[in-house]
């Protein structure tokens, strides 16, 4: 119960307004479509650099928050989700709306978000304590097979194809790898000044994720949303609270799905709205409902994609390990306040670690709180043009990354990533492994260096590395990774190549 | 799969493989070499799976990425060039607030679908850069005291 201890620190003026600020502002990004969460806290980072940690944290763990449920917004009134994780919430949400129900549906959704996410960063503090302790016992070569698992399972799990999910995962590893070498301080792959001192993380996080927004808007042309947001009529809240009580089935199926899925590194919300619509659906007796305008289908999408971002950080704060593209992007921001996160962060930094978990939890019941209020507006904010949206994107991404160490070097850097990025993701390649790649790479190659040492005056390499139970299963985990995406990708593709389906009609004939 | 598609995923993965091919020959020439061990690891499998796939590419046999059709290019070309000479040249050259300015008001002309005859619009892109340039200055050199290469007009 060590996080009661803190939890005054989440009240004290600038803490609070930040809170309110960051949920606020979250809800509004979130509803703009093209701007994911991973993309909102990415651009929120140069804002923190003059926080102190906790403020900072305080700031990006809101916006994470509340742009996964503010996606809800632009999901419901305009049937276009704000961000992928609000794909299930169209469903049932938008058509709701179009019955007069909007005001219902939005209600509906940030009560069920705000218990999913209540419990998820519960989880997040019962759990991050216990597995901090264990990692303990982890030691350079299991570190070194953790950061090889966290680009192998987002390379191969959140890529539409495994090879190419694996080569952005090695893209990104060797980008890590640009700069001095630490130990020789031998220069590796300087082909620009620009990278003398390696790739900095903000920079390529905002250009990653960014830019290839930027140039999607641009590859739109001169179009105008020509949605119609939905007009939102006044309704009860307490009935909805009693709605969502009432559909406690939908809820912890919502809940449980979402929570279990945050802690698979890199299976990340859009899963979990979707799979808990689909189990939702199939456990309700209502099921024909679903799809025509039913409550149960956004209780269960809304509470899953909440309540997966506290457990998505729990591999971050322990071992250090970003288990999705946001908790990547949020690990770049505590690296810049000097927070190193792993086993050691509640000892050497309780304040700055339960200060920020504490600050999600109040974050979920004032993003349910405020949600409503600001809903017309943020729908409002989701019809700003692709002109407008694009240039704002732009210039933040500029400014952002010039800010981090008041370097052009930076600012090249980023565009030259994102510029890449674009076409790469044209061609099946994905950011997610890339990112994780950067981002892990040093910690893979300094655990491998460091194993490499004990292991020659120990033992041998490969002995080192490849015997013991916890190697063996991280192997195991890092190999059966792989090989599921492999059988999930082979599977699905023999009921839809064209080929397939060639064959098959031939074979039917 | 139509040809042009086909011929991008060859472009695309080839570009891919040789820089793949590059990471490894640099990776396995240079020294010291224990400086390189770890590039040595990933560059192995970096050129495997770019061969794999530029092979994959080249036998038509890709699946994944819908490449690029010509009016998604016609339509990003104006913009991509506005946003590199901004980055590459202007924003230095010119100051970083002038350049924005600048870069800002052309991607609102060239993407905004409000018709370019009415004077209405253009008032409104220009007040739209306006407010926007003013927010930026006011958080970056107000509030963060980012200090940019250049004054704020030069």
């Amino acid at each position: 119960m060590e996080f009661l201890a803190y939890f005054g620190d989440v009240f004290t003026p600038i803490n609070f307004g930040l809170l309110l600020l960051g949920t606020i502002g979250g809800l509004i990004l979130g509803a703009t479509p093209g701007l994911s969460p991973t993309m909102a806290v990415a651009l929120l980072i140069p804002f923190t650099f003059r926080l102190e940690p906790a403020q900072g944290l305080i700031l990006l763990g809101a916006a994470y928050t509340s742009t996964v449920a503010g996606g809800a917004v632009s999901a419901i009134l305009l049937k276009i989700p704000g961000a992928p994780a609000n794909i299930a919430t169209t469903l049932d949400g938008h058509t709701m709306a179009q019955k007069g129900q909007g005001a219902r549906a939005l209600q509906l959704s940030f009560i069920a978000s705000a218990i999913g996410g209540v419990f998820g960063v519960l989880l997040l503090i019962f759990l991050t304590p216990v597995l901090a302790k264990w990692a303990l016992a982890f030691g350079p070569s299991h570190l070194f097979w953790l950061a090889i698992l966290g680009v192998t399972v987002i390379g191969s799990l959140d890529s539409s194809s495994v090879v190419k999910g694996l080569l952005s995962g090695c893209i990104g590893l060797w980008l890590a790898t640009i700069g001095f070498d630490d130990i020789m301080g031998a220069q590796r792959f300087i082909f620009h000044p620009a990278v003398s001192g390696g790739i900095n993380v903000i920079p390529a996080l905002i250009g990653l994720f960014a830019i290839p927004q930027v140039i999607t808007m641009f590859a739109k042309g001169r179009v105008s949303l020509d949605a119609e947001v939905l007009t939102v009529e006044k309704h009860p809240i307490r009935d909805a609270f009693r709605e969502v009580f009432r559909r406690s089935r939908a809820l912890s199926i919502g809940t449980l799905t979402g929570s279990v899925i945050g802690l698979i590194p890199g299976v990340g919300g859009q899963i979990a709205g979707l799979v808990a619509y689909d189990q939702s659906k199939k456990m309700s007796p209502e099921r024909d409902k679903f799809g025509t305008g039913h409550s149960e289908g956004v209780i269960a999408a809304e509470s899953a994609n909440n309540a997966m971002v506290g457990p998505s950080l729990v591999p971050l704060l322990t071992l250090s390990i970003p288990g999705s593209p946001t908790a990547a992007v949020l690990l770049g921001g505590l690296l810049i306040h000097g927070i190193f996160p792993g086993s050691d962060l509640f000892d050497n930094n309780p304040d700055v670690a339960w200060t920020f978990i504490n600050s999600m939890l109040i974050g979920q019941i004032l993003m349910c709180i405020f949600g409503l209020y600001v809903a017309g507006l943020a729908a409002k904010v989701a019809q700003v043009p692709n002109a407008v949206m694009a240039a704002i994107v732009l210039g933040l991404a500029v400014f952002g990354s010039y800010s981090v160490q008041n370097s052009m070097g930076d600012v090249y850097v980023m565009m030259a990533l994102g510029t890449g990025m674009y076409f790469l993701e044209r061609f099946g390649f994905s950011a997610a492994p890339l990112v994780l790649g950067l981002i892990l790479g040093p910690i893979a190659e300094a655990n491998f260096i460091q194993g490499s040492m004990i292991a020659n005056a120990t033992s041998s390499v490969g002995q080192y590395f490849f015997t013991g139970p916890l190697n063996l299963t991280l192997i195991t985990v890092v190999v059966a990774s792989i090989a599921y995406s492999v059988w999930m990708e082979l599977r699905s593709r023999r009921y839809t190549t064209k080929d397939d389906a060639v064959k098959k009609e031939e074979a039917i004939s | 799969m139509t040809d042009l598609p086909r011929t991008q995923h060859i472009i695309a993965s080839g570009v891919v493989a040789a820089v793949g091919v590059a990471v490894a020959f640099i990776s396995y020439t240079q020294e010291p070499a224990a400086a390189f061990l770890f590039p040595r690891m990933i560059s192995t499998v970096f050129v495997v799976l770019a061969l794999w796939t530029f092979g994959k590419a080249l036998m038509g046999r890709t699946k994944v990425g819908n490449g690029l059709d010509s009016r998604a290019m016609r339509n990003i070309l104006p913009g991509l060039i506005v946003a590199l000479v901004l980055v590459y040249w202007a924003a230095k050259g010119l100051g970083f607030y002038t350049a924005t300015t600048i870069a800002f008001f052309i991607l609102l002309s060239l993407y905004d679908p409000a018709p370019h005859s009415e004077v209405k619009s253009w008032i409104k892109r220009a007040l739209i850069t306006a407010g926007f340039l003013a927010v930026m200055y006011g958080l970056f050199a107000g509030l963060l005291n980012v200090f940019t290469p250049r004054e704020i007009f030069f």
